[in-house]
């Protein structure tokens, strides 16, 4: 960490659909960079400082709660953990995440993306007898390490940065992309999950499922949580491919 | 006007208001969660640590039950819990983890055979019974006796909250995202539902409702510095005080985390403690068993944040440009145990402060985490006041914490709340007809209209962040850890001064949809007002209870002050609240009060509390026979669902 103050510009994209006859543009701000910096403490300073109009999503501001993402210098990325210590040139240019319906200036709707992305993978345990189990009684066995792997497949935050880096969806609008992906392979992992690969495949087995992936492996570089994306899809892939 | 009518309306969508909403789903009603954001993204994900249930099945859990979890519950409040909660709590949460386990949740797992744990700063090697294998294991966490804190990892929060989310997807329940509840709709004591500002086009709904609940979390952005996320703003609690017949429960009481990185306050679990690591002070002196020889880094986390704060005070503390600081030592816990554990809090030191803890120590220090106060609830979850409002979870004051919630109560309430008091609610939906006057609904949208349509044109007057600010630091200045008298008199003052300019917020950007000037100033006044209340009540109360630490009468004083502290706010041109008590009867105590066994014990004994200590000493004598089950029926009858009533099983010794 630095003592000594410098300027940071940032370039960031202004619109704002709720006003009509509104259109995109690019606004400069200068703010003085302080020790420790995060996009959210600067975006933050921005909007009290110089603009009380910039809409922009942060929750957590802990890196966990997936809601910031955000197109930083190029890169899709979580803005509240990107240090602007980490721009040599103090030049930071944002953008809000593409594949995703625009509220206004850097904040998106990934929500409905993310229901509508749940809904279609029927992110839930399928087990007929769930309801029906004696809460009293000791809970179903584990495998300790099944229970370790299913955890890293859970460690997904619906941030959309792979939405945001897959270049098949921006070719194909329906295309699931790797954050669903990713949720089946976590179910299809998970013992309490009774589906077959058939009703897997019912889900993923087309064009906009998992075979419709070009493997370009935006999702895997930018994900912020570092999750095996690759891996994931080749089984998936695989596996999917043996059914019928 | 737009209206949307439904039988149960649930504003929050975090692990208290989903399980609310799954049970009124479940049931049969119509059912509407509303969040400001994607439910997965509330602030119940930032759990990692882990959630309390006495399952017992880890070798260091054995012999744990719901009495000792009871015992451990009650202590950490410093008894100023409703006991009659408490054990309802404590008797369900082993059902509430099974539940989710059935959801879902991939709950770390028992590995049978040895395994290498650090206890005291020490390896030591445990060995985990075959028979335990693969159920539900558990951690240490501060202040409790056994090791009962069940994780997945070190995301806990996490994985609870996408599998409730998951389940409420499941069962179509809508959740209406981007949504901001700024007024209850009520009338003669009973509440109809909401006045709801779509945050992106700015317009009202009016969302009626048979019953109502209140999920809207805790109320840590009062303070300049805390864990909370941004949208712990205590919102939801500020418009059942708003109704003016609402009361709030404890506002004083405020908990301070020990352990979040300076300077940007994000929390480091406790499970860094529960699993081994240590407190150092600048000399890289272990400082706590002086303070504290039996709990030692696991006390609670009132005593802990006082002892580190008492030692920073001492110039123990690092300085830094923040201010003092001490270190958390987790390097001894080695690099597979923190990589697989501890991942989030690896990830959070090296994102935010460039370090690596398997190597280097971790600047820590006391922080606002929790609130315990909010909507004062019966243990049905709905408002002794206000009939058809309900809350749960942090943002109630449902009353199992008290003066200190234990690390690892706050999910498991949220979700042991959300099953009690989720069924409660049903039957509320079932024994009511919806029955409003729509001059009443028109009443309250024309009135919050006018609200908008003021601060939109008014030409001048007060910024609203920097009101925030300005009340932020009154709070972290003189509402904190340690409290005193005179500087309590000054914040309400201060406070009351906040009160009265934001009545005179103007804005720069003046459009009524998406406009987050407009949400700040909204939402200001309205902070302010919870501010009062804890800054008031904190000064009202002349004792030193679990949080609530006052410098000028340090002692616990159950003489006079075994009581909760209620707050309601009688009119909008009031600059305090009003503040009356609610007595605790010892004579119908559980556990009658007594030492916690850490932190100081001097306290001013009440002299009912001797009496009761005789009198159950009688009822055990009256019935040698009675096992645990039929004991806690003569000391502390309880009413829970019938669905929840069955004894818990655990491996091992079955249903005893």
């Amino acid at each position: 960490m630095s003592d000594q103050e410098r300027t940071l510009t940032f370039h960031i994209l202004r619109y704002n659909p709720q006003i009509k006859g509104d259109t995109p543009t690019m606004k400069r701000y200068e703010i003085k960079e302080a020790p420790g910096m995060t996009i959210f403490i600067a975006l933050n300073e921005i909007r009290e400082k110089h603009d009380t109009s910039i809409q922009f999503d942060f929750i957590c501001r802990a890196g966990i709660c997936g809601s910031c993402a955000m197109i930083i210098n190029g890169q899709p990325d979580l803005a509240c953990r990107t240090l602007t210590s980490k721009f040599p040139e103090g030049e930071i240019k944002l953008l809000p995440l593409p594949g995703f319906e625009l509220i206004g200036d850097l904040s998106v709707n990934t929500g409905k993306f993310m229901r509508q992305m749940s809904e279609r993978v029927e992110s839930w345990i399928h087990d007929q007898n769930a309801e029906n189990v004696d809460l009293c009684k000791l809970e179903e066995r584990m495998d300790p390490d099944t229970a370790d792997e299913i955890y890293e497949l859970e460690r997904c935050v619906e941030c959309g940065c792979c939405v945001s880096a897959c270049a098949t969806k921006r070719m194909r609008e329906g295309f699931l992309s790797a954050v669903g992906f990713m949720r089946l392979a976590r179910y299809a992992l998970d013992p309490r999950d009774k589906r077959s690969d058939e009703e897997f495949y019912e889900i993923m087995g087309d064009d906009d499922g998992v075979f419709g992936c070009m493997t370009l492996l935006g999702c895997q570089d930018y994900c912020p949580k570092d999750l095996p994306h690759q891996t994931q899809i080749a089984y998936l892939r695989r596996r999917m491919a043996l059914v019928k | 006007m737009k209206v949307i009518y439904t039988d149960s309306l649930v504003i929050g969508g975090g692990l208290a208001g989903l399980r609310i909403a799954i049970a009124s789903r479940q049931r049969g009603y119509d059912t509407i969660v509303l969040s400001l954001m994607p439910a997965k993204r509330s602030h119940s994900a930032a759990a990692q640590g882990g959630m309390q249930a006495s399952l017992g099945a880890s070798i260091k859990g054995e012999g744990d039950n719901e009495e000792v979890h009871f015992e451990d519950t009650v202590k950490g409040s410093d008894w100023g819990c409703d006991q009659d909660v408490a054990r309802m709590f404590v008797n369900t949460a082993p059902k509430a983890i099974r539940q989710l386990t059935a959801w879902g949740v991939p709950w770390s797992r028992v590995r049978k055979g040895d395994r290498q744990v650090v206890i005291n700063g020490k390896k030591v090697t445990i060995t985990e019974k075959g028979e335990a294998h693969g159920l539900i294991t558990s951690r240490d966490f501060g202040g409790t006796k056994k090791w009962r804190t069940c994780f997945t990892s070190d995301g806990t929060g996490h994985t609870m909250l996408y599998a409730m989310d998951n389940k409420a997807i499941e069962l179509g329940i809508p959740v209406h995202e981007r949504k901001e509840a700024i007024a209850l709709i009520h009338e003669d004591g009973v509440c109809y539902g909401a006045v709801v500002r779509d945050l992106v086009t700015g317009e009202l709904t009016a969302y009626v409702a048979k019953a109502t609940t209140i999920a809207t979390g805790g109320y840590g952005r009062l303070y300049a510095v805390t864990t909370n996320a941004v949208i712990s703003e205590g919102i939801g609690t500020a418009i059942a005080l708003e109704t003016g017949v609402a009361t709030l429960g404890n506002m004083e009481a405020v908990q301070f985390h020990p352990t979040a990185i300076v300077p940007v306050g994000i929390l480091t679990t406790e499970g860094c403690r529960g699993d081994g690591g240590l407190l150092l002070d600048k000399e890289g002196y272990r400082f706590m068993p002086d303070y504290e020889p039996d709990k030692k880094e696991l006390a609670s986390r009132d005593v802990v944040s006082r002892r580190m704060t008492e030692h920073m005070r001492k110039g123990k503390g690092v300085s830094s440009r923040y201010g003092d600081h001490l270190w958390l030592d987790i390097t001894l816990l080695g690099k597979e145990h923190i990589n697989k554990n501890l991942r989030e809090v690896k990830e959070i030191c090296e994102y935010f402060l460039g370090i690596d803890p398997v190597k280097e120590y971790i600047p820590v220090r006391p922080t606002q985490h929790y609130s315990m106060g909010g909507v004062r609830t019966k243990a049905t979850g709905e408002s002794p006041n206000l009939k058809g409002l309900f809350s749960a979870g942090e943002a109630a004051c449902w009353d199992m914490h008290g003066f200190n919630r234990l690390g690892g109560n706050s999910v498991a309430e949220t979700v042991v709340a959300g099953m009690i008091v989720g069924e409660y609610v049903a039957d509320h939906c079932a024994s009511t007809t919806l029955n409003i006057n729509t001059v009443l609904i028109e009443k309250f949208v024309r009135r919050e209209e006018n609200k908008i349509f003021k601060l939109l044109n008014r030409e001048a007057g007060e910024n609203p962040f920097e009101l925030r600010k300005e009340m932020q630091d009154i709070m972290m200045d003189k509402v904190g850890i340690f409290r005193n008298g005179d500087d309590l008199a000054q914040a309400v003052e201060e406070l009351k001064k906040l009160n009265q300019r934001a009545k005179n917020i103007a804005l720069k950007n003046r459009i009524s949809t998406s406009n987050p000037e407009l949400v700040e100033a909204i939402r200001v006044p309205k902070m302010i007002k919870l501010a009062q209340c804890v800054a008031y009540g904190a000064m009202l109360r002349t004792e030193s209870r679990g949080a609530h630490a006052r410098e000028d009468f340090p002692e616990r004083n159950d003489k006079d002050w075994l009581k909760r502290t209620l707050t309601t706010w009688n009119s909008e041109d009031a600059d305090l609240p009003e503040v009356t008590y609610e007595e605790l009867d010892i004579m119908k105590m559980e556990m009658p009060p007594g030492s916690r066994g850490y932190g100081v014990d001097n306290t001013v004994h009440h002299p009912d509390t001797e009496k009761r200590v005789a009198g159950i000493e009688e009822i055990k004598t009256a019935h040698p026979d009675a096992d645990r089950f039929e004991m806690q029926e003569l000391l502390n009858p309880i009413e829970i669902p019938e669905k929840f009533r069955g004894k818990n099983e655990r491996t091992g010794r079955g249903f005893k």
